[in-house]
């Protein structure tokens, strides 16, 4: 049969069956189980409608148990069991043997370089996006315009990175725009401009940035007067500052290297296959995708900041910059914190981009592609599910901060 | 509010400049995709796309008419001709020539109009502005004829050759068409399935009483961020195990059951927000449960439903890897856009012409649909996130 035919047909029975399901359940609990007539017809009622939402629940709860909820055990179960010994318990065997490869390592380290950079560049453009499209006439325009990669696969995405990263020999034209660019260098005053002072101060700055982040995130600690709050977030500060400390750190460190580098001018570069830096392009591709989701959500929430905090502000004498920085970013952290996590899973579960721009080559390994490199071209099932168990590990955080909020809202 | 009391702010350029720039910068990658699917493979690996936005400037080398051409007037024999249509490499008459030689050492020596003079002074050759040509030479010219130089500004140029290979004439990897449609076939299902589904579990936990339902609210929103990558082997195992295999079905289920905590999620959220005195009257004028779902709730809430039907086609669309896990054989005949893009990726790597226009195809749609419902995407994504 045609699969298009198929399709049609499995939306016919799907669809049909589903409506059917739910009103042939529904009769046959009103009119047969319990119905509504006859001596115990209040009592019946009452029994009908405890069942009812059951009736309704169930493909989906099905649905989910057997899809998502099942598996997390299941996968637990084969990381500790070993395929090849028919599903033998091995107990840690399968992550001692994980934990001594360098791939993994390779692959842990990559994915805290991208848990770090991806949401905080895509919240930060995001933010300014929102912030200064929200000012100007044309905005929407604007607003749709940078919002359209989230429409574009990640493959379709890789393909045009792909171009925008290529490489010709020294003696053709470039068709690849960073080559292209990058040619127009030549170690000139320019180049100094662009190439080491320009980094310098956006490193400097990042490293400001963070460093105010965790002197924030430390006031509660310092200040006596704060109010009291809880030891799960107050670990989640003390965490997070310990990991601005770190960054900081790292980011005065490299300032040096900026101006000790010594840049290859005018040699066209297979920038994919630097190690350390090829991480950066491949993430490049991923905020280009997720800005754009960032500023939507960000620019709602800047819509929804009171006026009169604003206009308070404008009258007290406060700098444009004071207002953003001071009076409309506090209000909308809570929202920034909803966009950090986002991107933070979707960051978690990359696949696409590695696996069709490097396949995790040149040391670009990341944690979801190594598992998918285990599964079907190693075919380990023990590794491929102990490598899963550490995504899930590194998500349940987050797992747990969503439910804790969504309890805390319906009470 | 930057206005207040009359005063205008003098970032106001900064700022409209600062956005033009972001949204270059934003657009400039999909352009150049763009632009190359309408590029022949000579001239994306010849040149960066940016540069046939405008006429460039390109050297073309000639022949002139060969002896057999030539005609004798006194002591010379002639050959006259037009350079642009003559030769099968001619560029054609939409070209504007700017100089022209006939030495490869020096290809523009001489303007247009000027008689240029082979080495030996023998031969001469004039060229006049619409591509005409009299060579002249005191002995009788060689079969071949002599070559020439010419430095023409060639206009913009595109062709629709490579949607024509990718969807219609193309063979095997480099057609698209089995792939689009299979990609279709996933799709449709796989976004309404879910739909159908979640909408009534919303609705139970939304509006029906029962004990545990805040327990199964809380489960739905735990399961919003379980990564599909620990679903995969026990899935996988469990469809070879009760014969289902790869195939369509697997995929439909696969996709149904990852989307359904954000569709649950979403139209639980959106449902509880309608207004409690139209259910309550529908309830005391006797409607069951059923007819309030289908005939009140379901029409009320069609801009969530709308929302996740884009979230829903736009991921399963462009997914890869539930396609390949619970799709793909190893018969490949089942294959959708991206993992054939993939594919291509890897044997085709420096074909742009091909890789441009594949890609470019696999993500118009999902644009077009985006442009067309982003209203509804917008809403759906702030419904799902901004409290």
């Amino acid at each position: 049969m045609h699969p298009a035919l198929q399709g049609l047909l499995t939306i016919v029975i799907g669809v049909g069956g589903c409506i059917g399901y739910f009103y042939f359940s529904n009769e046959f609990l009103d009119k047969v189980l319990f119905p509504a007539k006859g001596p115990n017809a209040g009592r019946n009622i009452n029994r009908a409608n405890q069942i009812r939402p059951w009736l309704f629940l169930f493909p989906a709860m099905f649905a989910l148990g057997l899809y998502l909820a099942y598996p997390v055990f299941e996968t637990l179960r084969l990381s500790l069991t070993d395929r090849s010994q028919g599903g033998a318990f091995v107990g840690m065997a399968n992550y001692n043997q994980m934990f001594a490869e360098d791939k993994f390592w390779e692959a842990i380290r990559n994915n805290m370089l991208w848990l770090i950079v991806v949401p905080a560049a895509s919240t930060a453009f995001g933010l300014l996006a929102a912030q200064l499209t929200d000012r100007i006439g044309w905005g929407s325009v604007a607003k749709s315009l940078i919002f359209m990669p989230m429409a574009i696969s990640f493959v379709g995405a890789s393909v045009i990175f792909k171009l925008i990263y290529d490489t010709r020999p020294v003696d053709q034209d470039q068709i690849g725009v960073l080559n292209a660019v990058w040619l127009q260098f030549e170690g000139g005053i320019g180049s100094i401009l662009f190439l080491k002072v320009l980094p310098f101060v956006m490193v400097a700055g990042f490293a400001a940035i963070v460093a105010y982040v965790g002197y924030l995130l430390l006031t509660p600690f310092i200040d006596k007067g704060a109010r009291k709050e809880g030891i799960f977030l107050s670990v989640v500060r003390l965490i997070g500052a310990a990991v601005a400390v770190w960054l900081v750190v790292i980011s005065l460190m490299s300032l040096a290297s900026i101006f000790a580098a010594d840049l290859p001018y005018g040699e066209p570069q297979t920038w994919l296959t630097i190690p350390l830096w090829n991480n950066f392009f491949l993430m490049v591709v991923l905020i280009w995708i997720q800005t754009g989701f960032a500023m939507v959500i960000l620019s709602a929430a800047l819509r929804g900041i009171p006026e009169e905090t604003v206009e308070a502000a404008i009258v007290d004498g406060a700098n444009p910059f004071q207002i953003f920085f001071k009076i409309k970013v506090p209000q909308i952290m809570p929202t920034i914190v909803v966009v950090w996590t986002t991107i933070t899973l979707v960051v978690l579960k990359v696949f696409d981009i590695v696996f069709a721009m490097t396949n995790g080559q040149w040391e670009t390994q990341v944690l979801a592609n190594y598992m998918f490199d285990k599964l079907f071209r190693a075919n380990d099932w023990g590794i491929g599910s102990a490598s899963a168990i550490i995504i899930m590990v590194l998500v349940s955080p987050i797992l747990v901060w969503n439910v804790y909020n969504a309890r805390k809202e319906m009470r | 509010m930057d206005n207040i009391a009359g005063s205008k702010s003098s970032l106001t350029w900064a700022v409209h400049i600062s956005v033009a720039a972001l949204v270059f910068l934003w657009l400039f990658p999909t352009i150049g995709l763009f632009v190359s699917s309408f590029r022949t493979a000579d001239q994306i690996s010849s040149s960066g796309w940016w540069a046939s936005l405008f006429p460039a400037e390109q050297t073309i080398q000639l022949r002139t008419g060969g002896g057999d051409a030539a005609v004798q007037e006194g002591d010379l024999w002639v050959v006259e001709g037009n350079l642009l249509v003559d030769h099968e490499d001619s560029p054609g008459t939409d070209v504007t020539l700017t100089r022209f030689g006939v030495s490869s050492r020096d290809v523009s020596a001489y303007a247009i109009g000027e008689t240029a003079e082979f080495g030996d002074g023998a031969e001469t050759v004039t060229l006049s502005a619409n591509g005409d040509y009299r060579y002249t030479s005191t002995e009788e010219p060689g079969r071949r004829g002599q070559r020439v130089f010419i430095t023409a500004e060639v206009p913009p140029e595109f062709t629709l050759g490579n949607y024509q290979t990718i969807l219609f004439s193309g063979t095997g990897q480099d057609n698209m068409a089995k792939a689009f449609f299979n990609t279709l076939t996933v799709t449709v299902p796989a976004t309404i399935i879910p739909i159908v589904v979640a909408a009534f579990a919303a609705y139970a936990l939304a509006w029906m009483d029962f004990p545990g339902r805040a327990l199964l609210i809380a489960l739905v929103v735990a399961l919003l961020v379980v990564p599909l990558q620990l679903a995969l082997i026990p899935l996988l195992r469990l469809h070879l195990g009760i014969g289902i295999g790869k195939g369509y079905l697997g995929v439909w289920l696969a996709h149904t059951a990852f989307g359904l905590p954000l569709a649950i999620y979403l139209l639980r959220n959106y449902m509880v927000g309608l207004p409690r005195d139209i259910i309550e009257n529908a309830k005391v004028d006797g409607a069951t449960d059923f007819q309030i779902f289908t005939k009140i709730i379901l029409p009320l809430s069609f801009p969530a439903l709308a929302s996740f039907a884009i979230f829903q086609f736009l991921w399963t669309w462009n997914d890869l890897l539930v396609a390949k896990v619970f799709l793909i054989d190893a018969t490949g005949s089942t294959t959708v856009m991206t993992n054939q893009i993939v594919e291509l990726l890897g044997t085709r790597g420096g074909n742009w012409e091909i890789l441009a226009t594949a890609a470019f195809v696999s993500i118009a749609v999902p644009l077009v649909v985006f442009f067309a419902m982003q209203r509804y995407l917008v809403r759906g994504l702030l419904a799902g996130s901004v409290k």
